[in-house]
């Protein structure tokens, strides 16, 4: 796999370049300072890869990424730790680097884009024989930034989201997780086939649901508040006998 | 009290000493120049600018293995964004010895 490396800063480049000569089948074919260099160069060029640092003068990563048509995976390598839900409502985002980046977390986001790489080639050559298209891992799962990791939530666990302030608070079989986002956010994330917003403070998985009575329903051991306005769509999506 | 090391640059460097003198010899090249920046906004009193200096610099705070000084570089930054300078002294300490190691290199 080609790559190109975006950076302001040299120290950075010169880390990831170093930290991509350990991984096999991985070539850097340039780096750039900023920005525009890259996209001149992209007008020209195909890579597969690019390691792109967010944080620039100018233009950012995320304004780089706007002007691309087609881009290629990118894995972001970043010393902030706010932009994770920004990053992954990127479809072309495949990983988020905090530096100072280690070897063994660089390895992971190399191996996962490795196999986005190996999905998207499989995708395209079965495409032909599909009614529809294959489900892409965000359909089934949820990445959220909590203390500079991002941990994976399947959606199928997923029973309650709640509003919390700045905050909200996923509840899962397992266990819960308070993340720095909106409602309105991971709403947008949600699919659509399982959860539903029943209360502005609260987002079910109505697949979970234990029972309903009048304006509040039952789900694992939380008892939810429904709004009038959001009942007669739960109805809706519910197999009702 | 935490001091900078090289332990983060010979971990990377898998012992590639050629790999370590390079890294070594950027950040010894990027830091001064980092921190002149920095200085200069901070004299305007210039802190939307001096956040994101100091941003650049955190980077190189962990570089030199400095996880107490990269969180207070996170806090100080934030701060700054709100003009807010009162963690200067803490970090411009940090800085002073992170010259002063690298000089020495």
């Amino acid at each position: 796999m080609n790559c190109i490396i975006v950076d302001d800063e040299a120290a950075a480049r010169a880390i990831v370049a170093h930290l991509c000569e350990q991984v096999d089948g991985l070539r850097v074919v340039d780096e750039f300072p900023n920005a525009l260099q890259a996209i001149k160069y992209l007008n020209k060029n195909k890579v597969d890869v690019i390691f792109l640092d967010i944080h620039m003068p100018d233009f950012t990563g995320f304004d780089f990424i706007d002007t691309l048509k087609n881009p290629p995976k990118i894995v972001l390598t970043t010393s902030d730790r706010n932009f994770a839900i920004e990053a992954f409502e990127y479809d072309c985002i495949v990983d988020y680097l905090v530096k100072p980046i280690t070897l063994p977390r660089f390895i992971k986001a190399a191996e996962k884009v490795k196999s986005f790489k190996a999905k998207t080639a499989s995708i395209t050559a079965s495409n032909a024989d599909l009614a529809t298209p294959a489900p892409s891992p965000s359909e089934k799962e949820l990445y959220v930034n909590i203390d500079r990791r991002l941990i994976k939530i399947e959606f199928s666990k997923i029973y309650l989201i709640e509003a919390k302030g700045d905050y909200i608070l996923i509840k899962t079989e397992d266990k819960n997780y308070t993340v720095h986002s909106t409602l309105k956010k991971i709403e947008e994330k949600l699919p659509e086939s399982s959860f539903l917003k029943v209360h502005r403070s609260f987002i079910i998985n109505f697949k979970k649901i234990i029972d309903i009575e009048d304006n509040s329903v039952l789900i694992a051991r939380d008892v939810i508040p429904i709004s009038r306005s959001n009942r007669p769509e739960l109805m809706k999506r519910l197999n009702l006998l | 009290m935490e001091r900078p090391s090289l332990n983060y640059i010979i971990e990377l460097s898998g012992g590639d000493a050629a790999f370590q003198d390079k890294l070594i010899a950027v950040v010894k090249e990027e830091l001064p120049e980092e921190i002149k920046i920095y200085q200069g906004h901070m004299r305007d009193s210039a802190f939307a600018k001096a956040a994101e200096d100091v941003h650049k610099i955190k980077h190189k705070l962990g570089i030199l293995s400095l996880e107490q000084a990269y969180e207070l570089a996170i806090a100080y930054e934030e701060e700054l964004k709100h003009g807010n300078s009162r963690l200067r002294a803490q970090f411009e300490k940090i800085l002073e010895q992170c010259v002063d190691f690298i000089s020495d290199l």
